[in-house]
């Protein structure tokens, strides 16, 4: 009895996955609960153990290509008992276009093979149905559409672009590459390319999205596509908090059991400064301005595939020491793949830290949709001018990106002296890190 | 434009009609000396007296029994039933009654009396004081039923109920009563029963909810926008008489559709708008409708984390559109 191995659900959020690597091949036995296949996701990459023992007779989507959740990816013969489990009638069979499994044992009996061989008639929704009828779509042309939905199925946005795609001209827009739901894997065989600006030359190669990559992808375009971007840049002088830090952090350290960061001061800076300008704490909305009541502070981390914005809820509410002890285990979570939805959801404002590799000024894509992305450059060492001398400082470049709609120059460059002031006025309490 | 929590919103339009009109009266268990157990009709019993605003045994047939009375008589009765858990022994009331009356009477008589009620789970009230009702009196004709979710709206339908001429249900989740603040008008106004409204537009699915769970919808909005699914929340309010318009004019728009109530799910109001979408809307669909509900079981539970299972969350409800919209 052949039975469908489906993408399975790997978390609240995820709903797809990428096949890392298939740990059988056709024909191998596998015993129930043994690793299948490795299953790449956004968020964790596990082993997929085996449902039930039985052998593994066909492999329905390749290395490397991402499917959304409950696609069947595998077929398996299941072992003894099989016949209990008869499909449903109406139930479509394995679609296989693929021959049907050889079996290379002689005077075995065959495993039953559907007597169907015909591919079964696609099933559409009543949408997809009254679209195919508008647009008078032949069979054949409705085989050709790669569907996208789940278990392939033909969606209305996929009949869509088809249409938009015979429409254009020979030269396919990029403007239908950029369509969120255009990056989906592509069925194997016989549908078209993605439209691409460029014939790949000898030797160049394809990297397809990761699902991370492609949400940075997207995420990235709308901001852009939406939000007129606008930017300030500030210096601040940070010796006496850098100093202040250096003397103390391995006391703070004992005591609290956490570095205090930089960034926790930063943060904490520009909280209080998001509660003077509540407007940069906002989001365009057609109907106007949408000031957020509360301050939730995300703050970009980097992980090996891209970049995750982790959320500090209600950071005006917490200190430096609680601020850098939340810092330091979200971005270990996100460093682990253990980020939970919560953890990165509800963002009203982010911070970049682009110093980390070095950079000295930045121009940052604001996280859709918040009103402004503040960027944190690297602390250089630097010739000041100070009264009538010049004094070696710790510098750093802060700048911001806003969104112009939401407010202006003007509110942009107070908001960044707001923080500034806090952080070259830093008055130390003693050994405390709080200010 | 005041900002105003949903309670004072029900409060104020009590108290406001009560003042415009002497035939308001209001009757209930606690609702004159104590102001009600959540304090809804705080101040009235001082302001109009005990004719107007009337103590009554605990015994909700007799409840609305004497407001049917009261309304065929020339008052306008608003009838308070303490925790809708306990509605049912006015059933046969509501239904072979006060439903009932303009068509028995055949148009003679009317039956204006509003029954108010707070219902639902999430606030840890157990078997007795965490139920939702509403599939069990939508179902009767002769009767509206309506579900606010804004304080304006609480405060504008609850107007348009007093004035109707028929029986309304007002029901009022008890977990929003101060959890849920909003603008509400400082001039007199109504919110007319039937239309629903489209509390956020979106392109790819289109959710139908009322009460609590437009706050969860909205919520999971929110959450589903950084993912790039754009929602389309509707906030059905009446449930009887239902606005199909809108609510099959925002398929159109989605192709999609998921309903969302507490009340548990087999046979419940959710049947209904799906249904409605199935025959009339289902040339526009590109994914079965569906429902996301409280669980089939006898009650909300107590025990927090049963009680957390039972109820509909925002993170219940992406969960759920996620699913829908990769179909």
């Amino acid at each position: 009895m052949p039975t469908e191995i489906k993408m399975p659900q790997l978390g609240e959020s995820v709903h797809e996955g990428t096949i890392g690597k298939w740990l059988k091949r056709p024909g191998d036995a596998v015993a129930k609960y043994e690793p299948l296949v490795e299953v790449i996701t956004d968020k964790v990459n596990v082993e997929m153990p085996s449902p039930f023992a039985g052998v593994l007779r066909q492999i329905l989507v390749e290395e490397g290509a991402t499917v959304v959740v409950g696609t069947a990816i595998a077929v398996i013969e299941e072992q003894g008992g099989g016949a209990a489990r008869a499909a449903a009638p109406g139930i479509a069979q394995p679609s296989s276009p693929a021959a049907p499994p050889a079996t290379g044992d002689g005077g075995r009996p065959r495993a039953p093979v559907p007597p169907e061989t015909r591919p079964p008639a696609p099933r559409l929704t009543p949408l997809v149905r009254r679209l195919v009828e508008e647009h008078r779509l032949s069979p054949d042309e409705l085989a050709s559409i790669p569907g996208s939905g789940e278990g392939g199925r033909i969606t209305k946005d996929d009949v869509l672009r088809h249409i938009e795609t015979q429409r254009a001209s020979p030269r396919p827009s990029a403007a239908a590459a950029a369509s969120p739901s255009a990056t989906r894997a592509p069925s194997p065989g016989g549908d078209r390319q993605a439209p691409v600006q460029a014939a790949p030359a000898a030797g160049d190669e394809l990297h397809r999205f990761s699902p991370v990559r492609r949400a940075i992808a997207e995420r990235m375009a709308q901001s852009k596509r939406e939000i007129p971007h606008a930017y300030g840049t500030i210096e601040v002088d940070l010796t006496v908090l850098a100093r202040h830090r250096e003397a103390y952090k391995a006391t703070w350290q004992a005591r609290e059991g956490v570095n205090v960061s930089l960034t926790a001061f930063l943060v904490r800076a520009a909280a209080r400064a998001l509660r003077a300008y509540p407007m940069v704490n906002a989001t365009f909305t057609p109907e106007g301005i949408l000031y957020k009541h509360a301050i939730h502070f995300g703050v970009g981390v980097a992980i090996p595939d891209g970049l995750i914005v982790p959320v500090i809820k209600h950071a005006d509410q917490k200190g430096v020491v609680g601020l850098a002890a939340e810092i330091a285990q979200l971005a270990a979570r996100a460093r682990d793949g253990k980020l939970t939805l919560d953890d990165v959801s509800g963002g009203t404002f982010t911070l970049t830290n682009p110093g980390v590799f070095g950079s000295i000024t930045s121009l940052p894509i604001i996280n859709y949709p918040q009103a402004a992305i503040l960027a944190a450059d690297a602390i250089v060492r630097r010739p000041v001018v100070v009264g009538e001398g010049i004094a070696i400082r710790d510098v750093m470049h802060l700048g911001l990106a806003f969104d112009h709609r939401v407010f202006d120059g003007a509110v942009a460059m107070r908001f960044l002296n707001h923080i500034k002031q806090q952080l070259e006025g830093f008055a130390p309490a003693g050994e405390s890190p709080e200010f | 434009m005041a900002d105003k929590r949903f309670l004072d919103a029900i409060h104020d339009g009590l108290y406001e009609e009560m003042a415009r009109d002497a035939s308001i009266v209001l009757l209930g268990e606690d609702v004159g000396k104590k102001g009600g157990v959540f304090g809804v009709s705080e101040g009235l019993y001082e302001a109009f007296g005990e004719a107007r605003v009337i103590d009554t045994p605990l015994a909700e047939s007799c409840i609305v029994g004497v407001a049917i009375g009261m309304s065929v008589n020339g008052l306008r009765p608003v009838a308070e039933i303490q925790f809708a858990d306990f509605i049912h022994p006015a059933f046969d009331q509501i239904l072979s009654e006060a439903a009932r009356l303009r068509f028995r009477s055949r148009n003679d008589f009317g039956c204006p009396i509003v029954i108010r009620t707070p219902y639902g789970g999430g606030v840890h009230g157990a078997l007795y004081h965490s139920q939702s009702i509403e599939a069990f009196y939508a179902h009767i004709p002769g009767l509206k039923v309506v579900v606010p979710y804004t304080p304006a709206d609480a405060k504008g339908l609850l107007v348009a109920a007093i004035r109707d001429p028929d029986p309304v249900l007002f029901l009022e989740h008890k977990k929003m009563y101060r959890s849920i603040r909003g603008e509400v008008p400082e001039s007199e106004f109504t919110v007319p029963i039937g239309p629903a409204v489209v509390r956020r537009p979106g392109r790819d699915l289109s959710i139908f909810a009322y009460g609590l769970m437009t706050h969860e919808a909205l919520g999971a909005a929110g959450q589903l926008q950084q993912e790039g699914i754009e929602v389309e929340i509707v906030d059905v309010r009446t449930l009887r008489p239902l606005d199909t318009k809108t609510i099959l004019e925002s398929v159109a728009r989605t192709n999609r559709a998921l309903i969302v109530h507490e009340d548990n799910r087999f046979a419940g109001f959710g049947a209904e708008i799906a249904a409605t979408i199935a025959e009339e809307g289902f040339r526009y669909l590109d994914a079965p409708p569906t429902r996301l509900c409280g669980p089939d079981v006898p009650a909300v539970p107590f025990s927090q984390p049963f009680e957390d299972w039972f109820m509909i969350s925002a993170e219940k409800i992406v969960h759920a559109a996620r699913a829908v919209v990769a179909y």
